[in-house]
């Protein structure tokens, strides 16, 4: 079944009868050459690559609820690639280029809209800062622009840019940043892997590994033993837990980060606007509810719910940057659990047991990766060999000393 | 999150920061044998338990003093706070 705008006028014409569901739901063969653990994003974005780019086949996704139960629809939806350092910007710059694709390649609509984003300046050295920011962009190949005082004001004149703290000096601004339908990108993938012959198991929990002589023979799950000849864990948010079941720590603490909606308004914020110095930040839904969010709540949890503190703190940021939305309510408030990793970069690569990989680590932001993670999971899954732009992302990065720490905080998960 | 501070009573977790798993109080020798694979594995590896978890919060809005609080990964709930002092030295076996 394919989408088109023709397809939709015929289905409109003949009563909406012939739309199918978008996936297969079949039972779990006894052995696969490959499985992803994991149904949400980054493994069905893994599954998918895997099938189409390095023509894998016997691949299954075991996802413990339905598909894309997780993190993939509890985001704030922002897709970006305005990352600093040499071992990221690369790869999320590759992950963009992805999203712009992606649609046509999946058949998917998954209300890709690159309405940029931008970062908030208040002071010089924060100006010096973004600067050199915005030059590490360009040299991977991102599109970067420093905007002075008014080149805000024309864009967003409502901002508060006289606050007595954080008056508003520029910004850096990515136009090809944006946001994206998270579940859309969920449900392209999986169908675009379905199509391609990959087993969508969903209600299927993973409860174990069997391991002999150091190496991965297959997964213990509620419905059953599954054998693999190689097996990709991408289970973001419940790393620790999982690979626990493989006998290894991990460089990782669980945190939950909230995120808020608020009921539907008129278009005002046709863009994404981050204001780090207040901890905030804000994009309008294409249904008009305001979509913000700040900072994790800074301590370990698997609660999926934070406490009001950081609702407070994150509505005060609101109010600091735009007063106006004092006059919207509140419709929604959330919370995902996150990997916070221990320099604030995710995780790519083999783990000591061979045939087994991981990739974890996403902290906050997972979901602008879903597409180059998926890439560069799969063509290490497929060719033992990690992606170029993902060569960084190593798991004993820090053993040896090459932590990514983006900004500088060390080893210290809730400050990343 | 109220927080049952041994010495000041219940106090709201905003007054505290907090910084991890309890198991940070246990520093290696950097002398000894394999001291690097030691601060590896004190510095970067974390059990990362859902459930019950002991961890370290500094009452940096109080009386400044390090606390280890049991409290629930998955529900938030606070099983109990002791000062982290006693803790270290109970576990240098006594002196307090």
């Amino acid at each position: 079944m394919r989408f088109s705008g023709f397809r939709v006028v015929k289905e409109a014409l003949t009563g909406h009868k012939g739309w199918r569901p978008l996936w297969r739901n079949p039972a779990p063969q006894p052995a696969y050459d490959y499985v992803i653990v994991g149904g949400g994003g980054h493994g069905l974005s893994t599954a998918y690559h895997l099938a189409k780019v390095f023509k894998g086949s016997r691949i299954a996704v075991l996802e413990k609820g339905w598909l894309g139960s997780g993190n993939i629809g509890r985001n704030t939806t922002i897709i970006r690639s305005n990352y600093l350092l040499p071992g990221n910007e690369p790869f999320y710059e590759f992950s963009m280029k992805l999203w712009e694709n992606m649609e046509q390649e999946f058949n998917f609509n998954a209300m890709v809209s690159q309405r940029g984003i931008l970062n908030l300046i208040h002071t010089d050295a924060q100006r010096d800062a973004y600067r050199r920011r915005g030059n590490a962009m360009l040299l991977a190949g991102a599109d970067a622009e420093l905007l002075d005082r008014d080149g805000v004001r024309g864009m967003y004149p409502w901002l508060n840019f006289d606050n007595a703290r954080f008056p508003i000096k520029g910004g850096l601004l990515q136009r090809r940043a944006g946001t994206a339908r998270h579940d859309g990108v969920a449900w392209g993938y999986a169908r675009g892997a379905d199509l391609l012959g990959v087993d969508l198991i969903q209600n299927c929990e993973v409860t174990g590994f069997r391991i002999e002589n150091g190496r991965v023979l297959g997964v213990e799950t509620s419905r059953g033993y599954i054998g693999a000849k190689k097996v990709g864990v991408a289970v973001a948010g419940s790393s620790g837990r999982v690979m626990q079941m493989a006998g290894m720590r991990l460089p990782i603490e669980s945190h939950v980060l909230q995120a808020f909606v608020s009921e539907g308004l008129k278009p005002v914020v046709d863009g994404v606007i981050t204001f780090g110095a207040g901890h905030f930040y804000v994009s309008q839904s294409d249904k008009g509810g305001l979509v913000f969010g700040g900072d994790i709540d800074g301590y370990n949890s698997y609660a999926q719910r934070g406490n009001l503190p950081v609702i407070e703190d994150v509505a005060e940021g609101g109010m600091a940057l735009m007063p106006a939305i004092g006059r919207a309510r509140l419709l929604r408030a959330w919370g995902g659990i996150m990997d916070m990793s221990m320099d604030g970069s995710p995780i790519i690569d083999r783990t000591p047991i061979e045939g087994l990989y991981l990739n974890a680590g996403w902290c906050y932001g997972g979901f602008k990766a879903t597409p180059a993670s998926g890439y560069a999971f799969a063509q290490l899954l497929a060719t033992d060999a990690p992606h170029p732009t993902a060569s960084a992302y190593r798991l004993d990065r820090f053993a040896r000393g090459y932590v990514i720490d983006e900004k500088g905080m060390g080893a210290q998960p809730n400050l990343h | 999150m109220l927080i049952p501070h041994p010495l000041l009573g219940l106090r709201d977790a905003q007054e505290f920061t907090y910084l991890g798993d309890a198991a940070l109080l246990n520093r290696p020798d950097g002398m000894a044998e394999g001291a690097a694979e030691a601060f590896n594995d004190y510095v970067y590896l974390r059990d990362n338990p859902a459930g019950v978890h002991r961890e370290l919060w500094f009452h940096e809005q109080g009386d400044r003093s390090w606390l280890i609080v049991t409290r629930n990964t998955v529900t938030h709930e606070i099983l109990g706070a002791e000062l982290a002092r006693d803790v270290a030295l109970a576990a240098k076996g006594g002196a307090q």
